[in-house]
C-alpha cells in the first residue's frame, strides 16, 4: 500500500539511498526518452522538451552527492530550484513549483501532514503557476489522475498504470497554455509532451519504489 | 534624494525573450528612445546559450534594472512568462511586489513604457500605458 510506503519515506527521510536512487530513475528514464519528448514537442511545441528535461536532470546529477545528505523534503525542494535554473523552458518552473512545494509541505507541518495533502497543494501550485486547468492538455493531466490515485491509496502499479492512460488521454485534447495553444485544433491528434514526460517520471518512480518495497 | 542614482527615481524596464537577439535588440531601441534615463536590462536565452529562458538570469536582469520605484518586465512567449514569475518570486519580499509582468507585445510595450517611465510616471501608470497597446 502505497500509504504504508510513504509513511517509511518520512522515517528514513535521512535515507541516501532512497534519494540517490529516485535521483537516478528519473535521469536514466528522461535520458532514455529525451529524443522521443523531443520529438513529441517537435509536433505542437518547439523541440526541446527532451533536450531541456534531459539538462535538467543532469543537474541535478551533478549534484547527486550533495543531495543524498539533506532530509527528503529539504532534498525535494533543492531539486526543484535545480530543475528551475537548468531546464530553460516552462518546464522547468512547473516541475520545479511542483517539487519545492512538496518539500515545503513535508517540512512545514514537522512531517506530520500526509504525503496526499502536500502533493494536492503542490499540484494545486503548479496549476497556479501555469495558469492552467486540467483538460488544458498539459502535465496537470497526468498529475491530477496521479493524485486521485493516490489519494484513494491505489497501489504504485496502479498510479503507474493511470499515468500513462492519462498522459495518452491528452491526445484528444485541444492545447489551451504553452506554445501549443498557438496551433489551436491542430494541437489535436498528438500526446503532449509535458504529460509523457510527467507519465514516465511517475513510472520510473514507481517502479524504483516498488524494488524497494516488495509488496 | 542627494547622491542617489538619478536613474532609480525612474520605474525600470526589463525585456525577456527566448532569443538573447531578440531581447537585446530590443533593449537597443529602448535605449535609443530614452537614453539613460530609465534602468534597462534584458534577459534571453537557456542556460546553454540556446533559445528559452532562465529564471535565475531573468532575476538577475531585474536586479541590474532595479529601481525603487518598481520594474515593468516584459516577455515573448509562454515559458518566458512563467520564468519571469518565478524569478519574482526568488527576488523575494518587499520587492516581488514592486515588480509587474506586463500585457503588452515586447518591442511595442517596452518603448512605449520606457516612454512614460522616462518622464517619471508611477510604475502602475508605466505598466498600463504598455497595456493599452493589447487589444
Amino acid at each position: 500500500m502505497i500509504g504504508e510506503g510513504w509513511k517509511k519515506v518520512f522515517e528514513v527521510s535521512a535515507n541516501a539511498a532512497l534519494i540517490g536512487g529516485l535521483i537516478d530513475a528519473c535521469r536514466e528514464v528522461i535520458a532514455a526518452n529525451a529524443d522521443h519528448l523531443s520529438e513529441l514537442d517537435r509536433a505542437i511545441g518547439d523541440g526541446d522538451h527532451g533536450t531541456n528535461m534531459r539538462r535538467g536532470l543532469e543537474a541535478v546529477y551533478v549534484e547527486r552527492s550533495r543531495l543524498v545528505q539533506l532530509a527528503l523534503p529539504r532534498a525535494l525542494e533543492e531539486i526543484g530550484l535545480t530543475l528551475v535554473m537548468s531546464v530553460g523552458g516552462a518546464a522547468g518552473p512547473l516541475y520545479g513549483t511542483l517539487l519545492i512545494e512538496i518539500g515545503r509541505q513535508l517540512s512545514g507541518a514537522n512531517g506530520r501532514i500526509e504525503f496526499a495533502r502536500a502533493l494536492e497543494r503542490a499540484v494545486d501550485a503548479v496549476a497556479r503557476r501555469g495558469r492552467a486547468s486540467p483538460g488544458d492538455k498539459t502535465l496537470l493531466d497526468v498529475l491530477y489522475p496521479v493524485h486521485g490515485e493516490v489519494v484513494r491509496r491505489a497501489g504504485l502499479a496502479g498510479i503507474c498504470e493511470v499515468a500513462q492512460r492519462a498522459a495518452r488521454l491528452t491526445i484528444g485534447m485541444r492545447a489551451m497554455r504553452g506554445r501549443a495553444a498557438f496551433l489551436g485544433d491542430r494541437s489535436i491528434g498528438h500526446v503532449d509532451p509535458g504529460a509523457k514526460s510527467c507519465a514516465l517520471l511517475t513510472a520510473a518512480i514507481c517502479h524504483f519504489l516498488e524494488e524497494q518495497w516488495p509488496a | 534624494m542627494a547622491g542617489m542614482n538619478p536613474n532609480s527615481a525612474n520605474v525600470g524596464i526589463v525585456i525577456v525573450s527566448h532569443s538573447p537577439l531578440v531581447a537585446e535588440g530590443a533593449a537597443d531601441m529602448v535605449r535609443q528612445m530614452v537614453g539613460d534615463c530609465v534602468p534597462l536590462a534584458w534577459s534571453g536565452g537557456n542556460a546553454e546559450g540556446g533559445l528559452g529562458t532562465h529564471a535565475v538570469d531573468i532575476m538577475a536582469a531585474i536586479e541590474r534594472a532595479w529601481s525603487d520605484a518598481g520594474v515593468a518586465v516584459f516577455v515573448d512567449l509562454g515559458g518566458a512568462e512563467t520564468n519571469s514569475e518565478m524569478a519574482i518570486e526568488m527576488l523575494g519580499e518587499p520587492r516581488s511586489g514592486r515588480v509587474i509582468i506586463c500585457n503588452a507585445p515586447l518591442v511595442e510595450g517596452a518603448v512605449m513604457a520606457a516612454a512614460e517611465a522616462s518622464g517619471g510616471a508611477a510604475l502602475a501608470r508605466v505598466v498600463a500605458t504598455a497595456e493599452e497597446l493589447s487589444p
